[in-house]
């Protein structure tokens, strides 16, 4: 196998008439990464990855491949294999067949073919199965034989576009190992495309949070989620609670904010914000549920609510809580064995860790 | 035994009455409309040509002459063949072979535009367009061809004028009206079956083809094509069945010296008022018809079912 190549996005617009798909994309991703562009559907994933594909052409702005300007080669002729939402088997072609298109293009010979789908098969624990047409094997086959056939052609780098989504949980979670697995067998460059935070998450080095055909952010999974750069990210990767407001004081990295409902509360300013924070300024601060505890701390870091209802949720606890104003609030507990309720209607009061909040400009947050 | 479990889902399904009424109007075309009237054509076939007063008498018994006749000629002819007739019989066949080769070539490309294309509104507007004149009947059509044609037609009309040629071309003689007539006659019905199964094909299968490196011909020749089959075969056959049946079209744009089959089979019925033996040219007409086509469907493999399809 080939070792991946970088993959280089240098100001890419895309626009179909008035309608601007991807506006000014910068991105930079390493040679045998997994890098994820995640978001919900329509904003714009999907069209990045057709244009590096070469099913589309940039409006403007230069993919590179390996470096190599990729303006007017087409998909047929890059080092990029794609595997479709709905994997785009042919229906009519048995199994090995399918698995090793790319060469039959190339003039192969039958028996190099077979020799080289058998070894995929292993590879992909399907032996014996190439005599198979597709529509008789499982979707999780499915799934695996759009994999070997995509890397049969021995790309540089790997399309995935959403491949899992139309899988059962369990199988989702399975092929998300497996997809890794694979990945860091072959050293090739993934690019992967999802609305779903989990796969992005676990799966991948780099994501892409994309919105509006905007890319909100570019880090590991961990800045994404911990320190996310925009109200958006922080609202659709993972569970947020955000409290509204004005900045009244700023400190180095930290930032009090007059949030309209919980009074004042400190927060460090999210990296992507320092420096562009004023007093004043409409700001939004974001605290994740499982960083809530019970108990006080700070007069700035402690709320206090009363419990509306508690879900269990097996590893967890969900505490809904409502504060001032009907302001709601979630806490997530671990569940500890301790079988220990909060009752309904009481008033609790409970604290974070400064370095477990953000705060940032205010700014649009993912619908739910 | 599957077929009393279809007849039962087939009740259950649609309902005791519903399920009734189906199959008597069905049983109804296919057994009173079709399969009756084919039989006692049939029948008619192997009897003599008797006047009214000896028919039902003994002397109306069953024979091969009527067969006989189209391979051998009248009795004492002094050819060993009937090669008038014969070579007439071969030439339609041949000929509808033709114009339904053509037909595919030329539908084709337009049946995978219109399946492919994203364009929605324009592309019925296209198929529209294409249907239309099909609600002029099929005598002024070939009419119309035959003044396009014609020695003084638009065609002869624009190739002097633009100095291709000094005399006009007697494009009715030969031929090429009578095929460009079938040809526009039966269009449609090869364009619709193959546009319906293009425009159900997956257009990620395309793009993944081409993602692995596939030309254009081979992404036809082992995508499209492949999945198009059974519309390709349903629009042949069509084709190829109603251009060797035709009658309009070789009447009205036939040449003073050709003549086709089933002006043969007419003539035995009309001119000279021997159903008998109009109908076993007729019979024999079918026969290789059902033939040819259930030969072909056999060399490129594919099942009656498809053509449902």
């Amino acid at each position: 196998m080939s070792s991946g190549v970088d993959v280089t996005l240098d100001n890419v617009w895309i626009k179909f008439g008035d309608f601007v798909a991807v506006r000014e994309a910068n991105v930079n991703i390493k040679g045998g990464d997994f890098f994820s562009f995640l978001g919900p559907s329509g904003c714009g994933k999907t069209t990045i990855l057709r244009a590096v594909s070469g099913f589309l052409n940039p409006s403007e702005g230069r993919v590179l491949i390996g470096g190599k300007d990729m303006a007017g080669i087409g998909p047929n002729k890059r080092p990029t294999a794609l595997i479709f939402q709905n994997l785009a088997l042919f229906p009519l072609m048995k199994v090995w067949e399918n698995i090793t298109f790319s060469m039959e293009v190339k003039g192969a010979s039958a028996v190099e073919r077979r020799k080289r789908a058998d070894e995929l098969l292993d590879m992909i624990a399907l032996q014996g199965q190439g005599d198979k047409l597709p529509s008789e094997l499982s979707g999780g086959q499915k799934q695996r034989v759009a994999i070997a056939r995509a890397l049969c052609a021995e790309p540089d780098v790997l399309l995935l576009d959403e491949p899992l989504s139309a899988l059962d949980l369990k199988l989702r979670q399975h092929m998300r190992t497996e997809l890794r697995e694979i990945q860091q067998r072959v050293g090739i460059t993934f690019i992967y495309i999802t609305h779903d935070q989990g796969e992005a998450l676990t799966m991948s080095d780099s994501v892409a949070v994309m919105r509006n055909g905007i890319i909100d952010q570019i880090g590991d999974g961990h800045a994404v989620y911990d320190t996310p750069a925009t109200p958006f990210v922080a609202s659709f990767v993972g569970e947020n609670n955000v409290f509204r407001g004005k900045i009244s004081a700023i400190n180095g990295n930290e930032a009090v904010i007059a949030t309209n409902r919980s009074g004042e509360l400190l927060s460090r300013i999210t990296p992507a914000a320092v420096g562009k924070l004023k007093v004043g300024d409409d700001a939004m601060m974001f605290v994740r549920p499982e960083v809530l505890n019970v108990g006080e701390g700070t007069d700035k870091t402690t709320i206090s609510a009363k419990v509306l209802n508690e879900e269990f949720e097996g590893n967890s606890y969900s505490v809904f809580l409502e504060g001032n104003g009907g302001k709601r609030i979630k806490m997530a507990m671990p569940n500890m064995g301790q079988n220990q309720h909060s009752t309904k209607g009481e008033v609790v009061s409970f604290s974070y860790d400064v370095n477990n909040a953000v705060v940032m400009p205010a700014g649009e947050l993912a619908s739910e | 035994m599957r077929k009393p479990k279809m007849f039962s889902e087939f009740f259950k399904n649609n309902g005791l009455l519903m399920g009734g009424i189906l199959m008597f109007l069905v049983s109804f075309w296919i057994i009173v409309l079709i399969l009756l009237p084919q039989l006692s054509m049939l029948d008619f076939s192997f009897r003599y040509n008797l006047p009214p007063a000896l028919q039902g008498t003994e002397a109306d018994s069953y024979t091969l002459d009527n067969y006989r006749y189209l391979v051998f000629g009248p009795e004492g002819a002094s050819d060993a063949f009937n090669k008038v007739d014969l070579m007439v019989f071969v030439r339609t066949i041949l000929a509808a072979m033709a114009v339904t080769v053509l037909n595919l070539i030329l539908c084709y490309p337009l049946a995978y535009f219109l399946g492919q294309s994203k364009g929605g509104g324009f592309i019925r507007l296209l198929v529209i367009m294409l249907v239309i004149p099909y609600w002029i009947n099929e005598i002024l059509r070939a009419f119309a061809l035959r003044i396009i044609f014609g020695d003084g037609g638009v065609l002869n009309g624009v190739m002097m004028s633009l100095g291709l040629i000094d005399q006009p071309y007697d494009f009715i003689n030969a031929d090429i009206a009578l095929y460009a007539g079938l040809g526009y006659a039966y269009i449609l019905l090869m364009l619709f079956p193959m546009y319906n199964v293009i425009e159900s094909l997956d257009r990620n299968q395309i793009e993944a083809a081409r993602d692995m490196g596939a030309s254009w011909v081979r992404i036809h020749r082992r995508i499209v094509i492949p999945h198009a089959k059974p519309g390709i075969a349903s629009g042949m056959t069509m084709v190829f069945m109603l251009s060797a049946g035709a009658l309009a079209a070789p009447q009205v744009l036939g040449g003073t010296s050709s003549l086709w089959f089933t002006q043969l089979v007419y003539q035995w019925f009309n001119d000279t008022l021997n159903w008998q033996q109009g109908a076993a040219y007729a019979i024999v007409l079918l026969v290789a018809s059902i033939a040819i086509v259930l030969g072909f469907m056999k060399i490129f493999k594919v099942n009656m079912g498809d053509i449902g399809k």
